[in-house]
């Protein structure tokens, strides 16, 4: 049985859901492994978010904001586009790959862009396999 | 009052959680007075087998520094907790894994090959490695299990109340001291410190500056009046709990947050990643990336002492 | 077989075991000293930053962290080839002048003086620190915790917290020192060099004019024929902070001095199953085994080696205690383990001549504290002698001065076979056939190792501080007969 990944999609309530319900009304087809979770703005996504959707069995995460310029609360997506890079940065530190986090930008209009940014992480994360906070030779405690 | 029955117990530790209490000096005196220390390893000459004769819940307070690492420590915390009535997490190691922590950035197998075989100094052709149990000419000599992953106090056994710092000060562990004297103890849960962060306390003035370049400790000379943070030196006081008096501060060394989180937050290197991530006076992206490039350890440095306890507390291998 | 283990597992769990091996007749086979645990922080410091190393390696060992962190602090300049400014390794030097003091001062007084003071082979109950007080008295005592508490608050001044530091980066040290904490320290200074002089007092009262204690140090099963190792200045004065290494021969020759950045030519490390601490020796002269005498690889550190290794101590009270010990045990090298203790106030002294000194010294107020590095960061040793001996630290980064290597060899570590050695000795001098260990029996093999201060905390750069041990003694049938511990305080 082929392995088929759980990917958390945090999406901002302006834009990125927008494309989102776009895609959706416009029956784009879309790989079916996306769980997604609105926000208000993408710098809203805390980096205990992405953990505890780790934690609760997430194999990939995927933030999506408005582009830059067009965040609704202005600054929002720039706090995005410093946090999450970061937070990539220490999780590579702790054994978690690149592509299992991304943040990326899809405005209200950008169906195709949404459903290509799915499909495409859906594919790296399921050739990553799942996600297990201590995978490998973890042999004791 | 009764005497209280008081235990003191180090596992994986460096000994100086030991030291800090010798520290208090004559408040020592008053421990005396109101307790009988009936385990002390450093100090006293009660063994395991006095532990295990006791009766369980016979001892009232059980101070147990060092994390947990083998399956003897494991041990040890299983059994003083089921003789103890409150089981108290003294200082770092104990209550967040501590600097030893760092080592669930690795695992045994890389351990033992760096110190035995790989170690510069280490003349071990045949690539020797301990093992737990070894036949000599003369008979078996066995040691305890090493596991791969270092742990806190609380990920082994319930725990009470905890003790930050590396190592505590003598004005909290005085504190508790007088908590139990006057046989007040607070509510199960509590961590000694304070109840705000440690930026919160901290001397040094505050502009909400934001800053442009990271600088790493020995590449500037800090003003001694102003924030950290603000001058680009990583501090993690946002991410801390107060209570320590400020001391590397004091000492004009950023804090490396041997407190722990701050209360209300469990994960030390997040909430720190998102201070830090705040006040990055960058918008473009190859503007972002150099800053990023400039945090040059984050996980290392957000969680030095608290790496069992984050949510992620191992690296995956 | 018999089989003695001197074990905290029933005392403390992991902390350090030794198991002697008797023959059918009883006689002392084999000894082991094991080290059942590790930190491993020779792993989890690559890929940390270099500079944080002060900061990160002293939790080694929380009773001597000012070793680890003066040790590291030297690597770190070396890695990124600075030079602090002369009042910043003036601070450093008072620091660990501090240091020294609080450790020996702990170390002779719970640790090793209630043996002499109050006997060998008395009761367990009293052969402690409150036995030692009620002996020599309420005032001594006070004088005892009153001077640890100087040194403590000095540390703590100069580095933040006297237990880990954070005063040492790259270059220099953090904060100078100010006119009134100079005067303060100076007061403690005088007051220490007092204590010294105390302190060899009781030494000569209690130990030296005693016949049976004199005899007992000079006896053969406490004297071990060995190498010496230990920094000295450019006059071969003995010298904490820095120098060059000298290792003198078992007849007290110097056999080689060399610049700590070159210890791998003439430092190696044999690894054993039965053990997580490995067993230094001499590259140059090999690995034989746990055997003494010049063939053998075998090598020693602390007080007593460092007074060995060098010609004299470079302040004039130390000095003439220096020549009275070689004038009483009858010349250079001392191969008398338990002269240990003596070597030990001798470097109290020392080391209280030296903080008065540098707190004198009119330039130790100098705001100037820092260089700021500017070379690319690539390898440095940062060698010094921890109060248990020399102690090496050696890192290689990239050029970024992230680590990528950490190489150790802690004080312990160097007398790792040493211990083991001694501690046979004088086990197969007591433990005959038909003759029952007593207690008294197994607290002497115990000074055996007491002596050397063993710390093993730092030997596995995983556990606290001293060596606590229990004797546990077997029957040919390998079944439990006796089981006896250590007192440390
Ligand atoms: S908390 Fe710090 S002082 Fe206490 S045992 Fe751990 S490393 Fe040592
Ligand atoms: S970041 Fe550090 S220096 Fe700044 S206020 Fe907080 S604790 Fe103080
Ligand atoms: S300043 Fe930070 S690292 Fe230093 S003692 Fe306080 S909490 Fe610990
Ligand atoms: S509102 Fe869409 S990213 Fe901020």
């Amino acid at each position: 049985m082929s392995f088929e990944p759980k990917i958390v999609a945090f999406l901002c309530n302006w834009c990125s859901y927008r494309g989102a319900d776009l895609a959706g009304t416009s029956r784009m087809k879309c790989a079916p492994n996306v769980r997604p979770i609105r926000v208000m703005c993408s710098g809203r996504v805390e980096p205990d978010f992405i953990l505890k959707a780790f934690e609760a069995g997430a194999d990939g995460i995927l933030v999506l904001g408005c582009h830059p310029g067009d965040c609704h609360y202005a600054e929002g997506n720039h706090a995005a586009a410093r946090r999450i890079p970061l937070l990539k940065k220490m999780l590579a530190q702790l054994g978690v790959e690149d592509e299992r986090v991304r943040l990326d930008w899809v405005s209200a209009s950008e169906g195709h862009r949404f459903v290509s940014i799915i499909d495409d992480m859906t594919e790296k994360v399921r050739a990553l396999g799942p996600f297990s906070k201590n995978s490998g030779e973890e042999k004791h405690g | 009052m009764a005497k209280l029955n008081l235990a003191i117990y180090w596992s994986a530790s460096c000994g100086g959680c030991d030291v800090a209490i010798l520290d208090i000096n004559e408040k020592i005196l008053q421990v005396a007075e109101i307790a009988d220390i009936v385990f002390w390893p450093i100090a006293l000459d009660f063994k395991r087998h006095h532990v295990e004769a006791m009766e369980d819940k016979s001892i009232d307070v059980c101070l147990f520094n060092g994390a947990v690492r083998t399956s003897e420590q494991e041990e040890m915390a299983e059994l003083l907790r089921a003789k103890s009535k409150a089981m108290v997490a003294f200082g770092s190691c104990a209550h967040l894994g501590g600097i030893p922590g760092l080592s669930n950035f690795t695992n045994r197998a890389e351990t033992f090959e760096r110190a035995f075989v790989e170690a510069e100094s280490c003349d071990n052709p045949d690539k020797t490695l301990p093992q737990n149990m070894t036949n000599v000419a003369e008979g078996e000599l066995e040691q305890p299990e090493f596991y791969d992953t270092v742990k806190a106090l609380n990920q082994v056994v319930d725990v009470e109340y905890y003790i930050p710092g590396c190592p505590p000060t003598v004005p909290i562990i005085s504190q508790v001291v007088d908590a139990l004297a006057a046989g007040k103890l607070p509510p199960v849960g509590t961590v000694f410190g304070s109840d705000k962060a440690l930026c919160d306390e901290c001397p040094r003035t505050k502009e909400e500056k934001k800053i442009t370049k990271i600088y790493r400790p020995h590449e500037i000379i800090p003003d001694p009046e102003k924030c950290f943070l603000e001058q680009g030196m990583i501090c993690t006081g946002p991410a801390t709990r107060g209570g320590c008096e400020a001391r590397c501060i004091a000492a004009n060394m950023p804090c490396r947050g041997c407190f722990g989180p701050p209360p209300g937050v469990t994960d030390q290197g997040t909430h720190m990643l998102s201070a830090l991530a705040s006040i990055l006076d960058v918008t473009e992206d190859e503007d972002i990336a150099r800053m990023i490039d400039e945090i040059v350890d984050p996980a290392g440095t957000f969680y030095r002492f608290s790496l069992p306890t984050a949510m992620m507390n191992r690296r995956r291998m | 077989m018999k089989r003695i283990v001197i074990d905290p597992f029933t005392r403390l769990e992991g902390h350090g075991r030794i198991d002697i091996f008797l023959d059918d007749d009883g006689n002392v086979k084999n000894a082991y000293l094991r080290v059942p645990e590790l930190r491993g922080f020779e792993k989890f410091c690559e890929g940390r930053p270099v500079e944080e190393l002060p900061r990160i390696t002293p939790r080694i060992c929380g009773v001597c962290p000012g070793a680890h962190h003066m040790a590291s602090t030297k690597a770190v300049d070396a890695v990124y080839h600075v030079d602090p400014p002369p009042v910043a390794k003036k601070i450093r030097e008072l620091f660990y002048a501090a240091h020294m003091c609080h450790s020996h001062i702990a170390h002779f007084y719970a640790l090793a003086a209630p043996d002499f003071v109050l006997g060998p082979t008395a009761d367990p109950a009293e052969r402690n620190i409150l036995g030692l007080i009620a002996k020599v008295g309420l005032e001594t005592g006070t004088e005892v915790l009153k001077h640890r508490a100087y040194a403590q608050d000095i540390q703590a001044v100069i580095g933040g917290k006297a237990t880990h530091a954070v005063c040492g980066l790259p270059g220099g040290v953090s904060k100078a020192i100010t006119e009134d904490e100079r005067r303060d320290f100076e007061e403690k200074s005088k007051s220490m060099v007092e204590f010294g002089k105390l302190s060899l007092k009781i030494f000569d009262d209690v130990v030296l004019k005693n016949k049976e204690y004199v005899d007992l140090i000079l006896s053969d099963m406490y004297t071990m024929k060995s190498y010496y190792m230990g920094l000295v200045d450019a006059n071969n004065k003995v010298n904490f902070y820095e120098g060059d290494v000298r290792v003198v021969d078992p007849d007290g020759k110097e056999f080689v001095t060399f610049k700590p950045a070159d210890y791998l030519d003439h430092v190696a490390e044999h690894v054993e199953t039965w053990t997580y601490l490995k067993f230094p020796f001499l590259k140059k002269v090999g690995w034989k085994g746990l055997v003494e005498g010049k063939d053998s690889g075998v090598y020693r550190v602390a007080p007593l080696a460092r007074l060995n290794a060098a010609d004299g101590m470079a302040t004039p009270l130390a000095q003439a205690e220096y020549e009275r010990m070689y004038q009483t045990l009858g010349g250079k090298p001392v191969h008398h383990t338990l002269a240990m203790h003596w070597a030990r106030l001798i470097e109290l002294q020392y080391a209280a001549e030296e903080m008065l000194r540098l707190c004198q010294d009119p330039e130790i107020t100098d705001p100037n504290v820092r260089t700021i590095p500017t070379a690319t960061p690539d390898e440095g040793v940062g060698v010094i002698e921890a109060p248990r001996g020399t102690l090496f630290h050696h890192y290689q980064t990239d050029e970024h001065g992230m680590t990528k290597k950490v190489n150790l060899i802690v004080a312990t570590g160097n007398n790792n076979a040493a211990m083991c050695m001694s501690i046979k000795k004088v086990a197969q001098a007591l433990i005959q056939k038909s003759k029952e260990a007593t207690e008294g029996i197994l607290n002497m093999i115990e000074m055996a190792y007491r002596a050397y201060d063993p710390c093993i905390a730092c030997a596995t750069h995983s556990l606290p501080g001293q060596l606590p041990l229990e004797v546990v003694i077997y029957d040919s049938g390998g079944d439990e007969i006796r089981r006896l511990s250590q007192h440390l305080s």
